[in-house]
């Protein structure tokens, strides 16, 4: 990953009196995956739109490779999408979809060709080029979307949720190929999605956002294990978030309990929000052995664990995975490495 | 028994609906210039039909406003639904009812009104009121062709095309228009049919200077039917029902059909 070929100043987009995307700042760098995540009307498909040249900004500027980009209209913009829902043409078949950009560009025919016929071998399309695009499957259209992105040769690829309309085993198997596909051809990828599992999967850097603003830029990693508010804790993952006050360095208190942790730096008692994962949380048979002792509520079978609901003696429920079920009604109980607590400061209450 | 009832009973109803077209197409061909008998098997009516210049000459006008209402109302239709497509709900809903007016309005209205408001502004009857006439009653129907398939279309179709390097003008004739053709086609084929039908506001809008053949076949039957009327009717019924059977196959197959 080297020089930084896409960045956003200020960027601000209004819809009448709602502020979709307020005043952001983002630097991607090149050959870098990077995922716009957040649930639907935080202003990632708005972002994603400004930097394709869809929606003019309203204030702010982008920059694409140092040079200033919001007066180029889109069609003289070296970016290129793959749009929701596909928007392939009806009335073409697939090699023309493939190839009209290249038609535009005024490239030879054997030319054009040749690239699409490349193409059409690298999303596994070899054979299809006279067939109607109304004759595909959702996830051959796919890559036939992706095909005539990629066939211009764009040094960075838009993707506006590409998998929202497959199932989830054909999403799963396109998340690797997209991922493979990017690797390959070494380009950045701007990506849109609302499902953090995808974006945990794919990405080298994650946005999390939330009311047009970024909450988090992170590695997935760095994004689950160290949420920097309840919001991201809360969207990325399941979780437990608890008010607590921090006594003092490495530690900090709530309920009944004090727990050891590994951060520092706030102030004597200030309030903060910690977040324990479900799986971080141990349970052990003998209640005394526990740092919270709590009765086991319910137990679902999820499959690769059970999720048990334990309420502790102060009231408070944990959800807690492990692969091993412990009745409902028994006492037990559940201790936390200092590690696994991960302490914010206090946001807004959600 | 149930079965035999429906089937008798939508018998009875083709019956009604085709038996006048069917005697009128079977007496043009009567050699028996009455109305009552059967005299055997003629062309004659036919071949008279085109040895009258009045008639010839009707078929001339009827023809040339047929094809330019529906060229200009196809355009002009065409561009209105892009135009109403990408309006904001209440703007559309507005438009649309607006346009659907004319539709359900009666032809003798605005037949009448069209005559009024072209005498009012001092333009005389003739060919070109007529084709106004023809033009505006068109319109309508084709925006009510066309705006389907643009709602049916990806609404990021356009973006996708400039995505690729398209500038919008290239985006609209190589991408918008041949997505939406199957509609415009149908539009076009309607607002020909109309146009060739039409008799009421063709009547009200001519004056004196022309004539199309529903206005000459209406005054030719005042001073009695002649059986040449009857063969012009079998050839207008004749032209109208392969256009509806065209439009109605391409409706059904849902894409386009090249004409």
């Amino acid at each position: 990953m080297g020089r930084n070929i896409i960045e956003l100043k200020n960027l601000t987009k209004r819809f009448g009196d709602v502020t979709v995307v307020n005043n952001i700042n983002l630097t991607i760098k090149e050959n870098e995956f990077v995922t716009l995540l957040g649930p639907s009307g935080c202003g990632k498909t708005t972002t994603l739109r400004m930097i394709g040249g869809f929606e003019e900004p309203d204030e702010g500027q982008i920059f694409f490779e140092g040079k200033l980009l919001n007066p180029i209209p889109a069609y003289k913009r070296n970016i290129n999408t793959v749009f929701q829902r596909y928007a392939l043409f009806t009335h073409m078949n697939v090699f023309e979809n493939i190839a009209f950009g290249l038609r535009i560009k005024k490239i030879p025919k054997d030319e054009i060709e040749k690239r699409v016929k490349r193409m059409l071998k690298l999303v596994d399309l070899e054979g299809f080029e006279k067939r109607n695009v109304d004759s595909l499957s959702g996830g051959q259209q796919q890559r036939v979307a992706i095909a005539r992105a990629l066939v211009n040769e764009p040094k960075v690829l838009l993707l506006d949720e590409p998998l929202g309309a497959l199932d989830l085993k054909l999403r799963k198997e396109m998340q690797i190929e997209l991922l493979d596909m990017q690797r390959s051809i070494g380009i950045t990828f701007i990506y849109v999605t609302h499902d953090q599992e995808e974006a945990l999967t794919m990405s080298d850097t994650v946005v999390v956002m939330n009311n047009g603003v970024i909450q988090q830029v992170g590695t997935p990693q760095d994004i689950y294990n160290e949420p920097i508010n309840r919001f991201v804790a809360d969207f990325i993952g399941e979780s437990n978030i608890i008010e607590a006050v921090m006594l003092e360095d490495y530690k900090v208190a709530f309920d009944d309990v004090v727990l050891d942790c590994v951060d520092k730096g706030f102030a004597k008692n200030e309030p903060v929000d910690i977040v324990i994962r479900p799986e971080d949380i141990r349970i052990v048979t003998n209640p005394d052995e526990g740092m919270i002792k709590g009765t086991v509520k319910s137990v679902i079978f999820k499959g690769v664990h059970y999720e048990m609901m334990i309420e502790s003696d102060t009231g408070r429920e944990y959800m807690v995975h492990r692969t091993i079920a412990f009745p409902v009604g028994s006492y037990v109980g559940m201790n936390v490495q200092p590690f696994d607590i991960q302490v914010m400061k206090r946001g807004d209450p959600l | 028994m149930k079965k035999a009832v429906k089937r008798i009973y939508m018998g009875i109803i083709f019956l009604f609906l085709y038996a006048p077209i069917i005697v009128l197409i079977v007496f043009s061909f009567n050699k028996s210039k009455s109305r009552g008998q059967w005299g055997g098997f003629t062309l004659d009516w036919y071949v008279d039909l085109f040895k009258d210049r009045q008639i010839r000459e009707a078929l001339y006008f009827t023809l040339l406003v047929a094809v330019l209402s529906t060229l200009i109302s196809t355009i002009v239709g065409t561009i209105a639904a892009l135009g109403i497509n990408n309006m904001g709900k209440f703007s559309r809903s507005v438009i649309l009812n607006i346009n659907n007016l004319p539709v359900l309005n009666p032809d003798i209205v605005t037949g009448v009104a069209l005559m009024t408001l072209f005498i009012s502004v001092k333009i005389e009857l003739g060919f070109v009121t007529m084709l106004i006439a023809h033009i505006v009653f068109s319109i309508p129907y084709v925006i009510l062709a066309v705006l389907p398939k643009l709602r049916q279309m990806n609404k990021h179709i356009a973006e996708a095309a400039m995505d690729l390097g398209a500038t919008p003008s290239y985006a609209l004739r190589k991408v918008i228009i041949p997505e939406i053709a199957p509609g415009i086609i149908s539009g076009a084929l309607m607002a020909f049919t109309l146009s060739i039908d039409d008799f009421v506001i063709s009547f009200f809008t001519a004056g004196t200077s022309a004539t199309n053949l529903s206005i000459l076949i209406y005054s030719m039957a005042k001073r009695g039917v002649k059986p040449t009327i009857n063969a012009l009717s079998t050839l207008m019924f004749t032209v109208v029902l392969i256009l509806m059977l065209i439009i109605n196959k391409k409706s059904e197959k849902g894409e386009e059909i090249l004409l």
